[in-house]
């Protein structure tokens, strides 16, 4: 063990490069303004713990403007000044391969705002080699630097011992070492970090080949506005990439660029593997006898877990029992704390409903405006409970396994493993899944997993099945009762999204995101106890976001639904039910009812309801049936208490109820007394509710995620298509069968 | 031999890294570069794809990917 290794966590001063004898940092601004302080590092470094340590929890998440990436910045705590971080995404490598990573790249070099005072370079002390990579590109920028080198207690029980004194003389930079998840480690950071802002940009530039560094020259020399050797040397090394679309934007030109590959083609250098081979010789001479390795023999704890948990047979079999533990968990978990909310906003609107006079407000506050709050907040305990999961298992390590063994599965579908807990989730409810795929890397893969997500049967389409079902589908039962008709029209149910959803990822993959794949190099963390906040910080976040901005949408929508179910209503649609009264003798609640269902169809939506009757009698659907699925807009299990109040029966109706069955089952067509709801409009009925988009929460959530109104708007348009023509196609069948 | 046929748990060193497109070339910046060890760990249920102890850390590659790099048994 090298005797200055010794843990301690006093900063390391600095090496020549960073004292303040070659001047202020024109880059620094004054000490009275705030300064930005970009942290940078490989993914599963410590990065967010690091951040939170520093600003204490603190962090407000932009999205800045012309980037589709929220970037999260906070402020320091103990500063003597304003500094603020900014937490850029993870990355491998200054030559991005994800929007994310072209953030990174962009902010450092200064094509995107804020353009940040210094660096703060986090590296993991167990793997330096490659986390020195990136921070050989990033010492390049011209912007001070500090680096905190994290893990050094896991680095230590590994048996990695590294030298932090010899890796800042060797650098010329302050390297201070943290336990990033230990805050009282991390406080002697700031005062680096305050005295880094006036220090000079590190010298630290890696020995190219001749050739390469001739071409690099060259296009400095031609650029029309002041261009960085590093910045040249990212052009090179990535043809058609992200740097070169910056060169050509800042007035580059292609005649040189193509001369300077056209000389490095002749003298035999390839730029993109010639500078990583630069790099890590480089590397490889800062960390001679910094890095001492007393790896003890056997098997690291890791690899025995994953012997277990990635086993044919075992691994399988593990990964099926957690996936049903959790299902069982958002389904079951979740569901007494749905169920409260429901009740506690129906209690809340009776209440209110008390303090005001019957009529239009009272009907606005109760079923309006509560409603559409206890539809938003409807969802949050299965978000909350799926965000509680996916942060445990991702901070254990566990995720990448799963993604690492369901890959091959995911193949066929132009995707892989990563999409496959955002797909399942998507069974329990599509808002969080979509939410749960900012972890794909892949813009690609991420937007096909996005806009498939909503095609697996949610929870919320669950009552829509149990009620139907129960009314229509003849109780057969064979083998004994074990096979039995009523449950595999609903596991039908849920194939039917799946069976769609393959055709429409390969589809989209052949079309709107043709494009390599780009692969599936996903680093497999250690494993490691995951921390209680970590995982309270996710689920604030992610209920955070959807209650502040999916949740307003919601609440308008719910609102503007309401109005068109309400209005108008006129004194006499009443008038003439009070004469019926006296003629049928209804009691005052059967009255209400029937009152209820006469205000609904005169309101605007039962007129849109008989507008659309001709688009929607194929299907073997009346306008009845067409308002119930236009009502559903909002969210699909409307469509229960709309057809519990078309069929006369008032509000206060639940898939369950009896009475709303046999309601149903003796509706008739109002021209031909014919029974409604046979066997076949059933089926398409269900099967439109499978495949459409009856979901603003969803198609809210889709357009934040996108950050664009296309892509829910396409999903709404295609889905209602697809939904409408499978959903003619069984009612067809259906009548062509004869059930 | 190239890494996707290479035998489970053996030391190999990479002795070339084959094709020049963004994927080897990250795949490079990650420490898949000529001299530097590699190891094979096992394969996923479904055969691939594989993990694999790359210097200091792990990693996942199918085996498409896995091709692209040449090895040699220590």
């Amino acid at each position: 063990m090298h005797p200055s290794a010794s843990g301690s966590t006093t900063n390391i001063s600095a090496g020549p490069a960073a004292t303040p004898e070659h001047g202020p940092n024109a880059a620094a601004p004054a000490s009275s303004e705030s300064a930005a302080i970009a942290l940078v590092g490989n993914p599963n470094v410590g990065k967010t713990a690091l951040f939170n340590a520093l600003t204490g929890y603190r962090r407000h998440v932009a999205n800045y403007p012309g980037v589709s990436v929220d970037l999260a910045r906070g402020p320091v705590r103990g500063a003597s000044r304003t500094l603020e971080v900014l937490d850029l995404p993870g990355t491998y490598s200054l030559t991005p391969a994800s929007p994310d990573e072209a953030i990174v790249c962009d902010v450092l070099c200064g094509h995107a705002p804020p353009r940040p005072a210094a660096i703060l370079a986090i590296v993991d002390a167990t793997n330096l080699p490659r986390n020195l990579y990136l921070l050989s590109q990033v010492l390049e920028v011209g912007l001070p630097a500090v680096i905190a080198l994290n893990m050094i207690d896991a680095a230590r029980a590994r048996g990695i011992e590294v030298d932090a004194r010899l890796l800042a003389e060797r650098l010329g930079l302050p390297v201070v070492p943290v336990i990033a998840t230990q805050p009282e480690t991390v406080a002697p950071l700031v005062p680096v970090l305050e005295s880094a802002l006036r220090a000079a940009p590190p010298a630290t530039r890696v020995p190219l080949p001749d050739a390469l560094a001739r071409a690099t020259s060259a296009l400095v020399a031609s650029a029309p506005a002041p261009l960085q050797p590093a910045k040249a040397l990212r052009v090179l090394a990535d043809p058609d990439g992200h740097s070169e679309k910056q060169f050509f934007k800042l007035g580059g030109d292609r005649c040189v660029l193509a001369e300077a590959r056209e000389a490095l083609r002749a003298a035999g250098i390839d730029p993109g593997p010639a500078e990583v081979r630069a790099r890590y010789a480089w590397i490889d001479r800062i960390l001679d006898g910094v890095v001492i390795r007393n790896l003890p023999p056997g098997d690291t704890w890791s690899d025995r877990i994953d012997r277990l948990l990635t086993h044919r047979v075992a691994g399988v079999a593990a990964l099926a029992a957690l996936l049903y533990a959790a299902f069982y968990t958002i389904y079951a978990g979740a569901q007494p704390l749905m169920d409260a909310i429901d009740g506690g906003v129906g209690w809340l609107g009776l209440r209110i409903g008390e303090l005001l006079p019957a009529g239009a407000l009272r009907s606005l506050v109760a079923e309006g405006v509560l409603g559409g709050v206890g539809g938003v907040l409807a969802f949050l305990p299965q978000i909350l409970t799926l965000f509680a999961l996916i942060a445990i298992l991702e901070d254990c390590g566990y995720m990448a396994r799963a993604a690492f063994m369901v890959d091959r599965l995911m193949r066929p579908l132009g995707l892989s493993g990563r999409a496959f807990i955002p797909l399942l989730s998507s069974f329990a409810c599509a808002v969080p899944a979509i939410m749960g795929a900012r972890a794909i890397g892949d813009r690609r893969e991420r937007f096909i997993t996005i806009l498939i997500a909503p095609f697996m049967s949610c929870s919320a389409r669950l009552p829509v099945y149990t009620l139907l079902i129960g009314a229509l589908v003849p109780a057969h039962a064979w083998l004994g009762g074990w096979v039995r008709l009523d449950a595999l029209v609903m596991l039908g149910m849920y194939l039917v999204g799946v069976v769609f959803a393959i055709p429409i990822a390969l589809l989209l993959r052949k079309t709107a995101f043709a494009g390599p794949s780009t692969g599936f190099v996903l680093e497999l963390p250690g494993y490691k106890w995951p921390r209680l906040r970590t995982v309270l910080q996710r689920m604030y976040l992610a209920g955070w976001s959807f209650v502040v901005r999916a949740g307003t949408v919601i609440l308008a929508v719910n609102i503007v639904v309401w109005a068109l179910g309400y209005f108008p209503r006129s004194a006499d649609a009443r008038a003439a039910l009070e004469q019926q009264q006296q003629a049928a003798g209804w009691d005052d609640a059967s009255f209400e009812s029937q009152l209820a269902g006469a205000y609904l169809r005169e309101s605007y939506l039962g007129r849109l309801g008989r507008v659309i009757e001709p688009a929607i009698e194929p299907l073997g659907w009346d306008w009845r049936i067409g308002i119930g699925v236009l009502s559903s807009f909002p969210a699909r299990e409307v469509v229960i208490a709309t057809l519990g109040t078309i069929s006369n029966l008032g509000e206060e109706t639940d898939a369950r109820s009896p009475s709303l069955r046999s309601a149903i089952q003796a509706m008739t067509w109002e021209d031909t007394g014919k029974p409604l709801f046979t066997l076949p409009v059933a089926l398409s009925l269900m099967v439109f509710f499978a495949l459409c988009a009856q979901c603003v929460s969803t198609l809210v959530v889709i357009g934040r995620e996108t950050h664009s109104w296309m892509w829910p708007c396409a999903s709404f348009v295609g889905m209602t298509t697809l939904a409408y023509l499978v959903a003619w196609g069984t009612s067809a069948a259906g009548r062509a069968l004869g059930l | 031999m190239p890494l996707d046929t290479a035998p489970v748990r053996k030391m190999l060193r990479i002795t070339g890294v084959s094709a020049s497109d963004p994927l080897t070339y990250r795949l490079m910046e990650m420490g898949l570069i000529e001299g530097r060890q590699v190891q094979v760990l096992r394969r996923a249920p479904w055969g691939d794809p594989m993990h694999l102890r790359v210097g200091d850390y792990e990693l996942s590659l199918r085996a498409t990917e896995a091709a692209l790099i040449d090895v040699a048994a220590e």
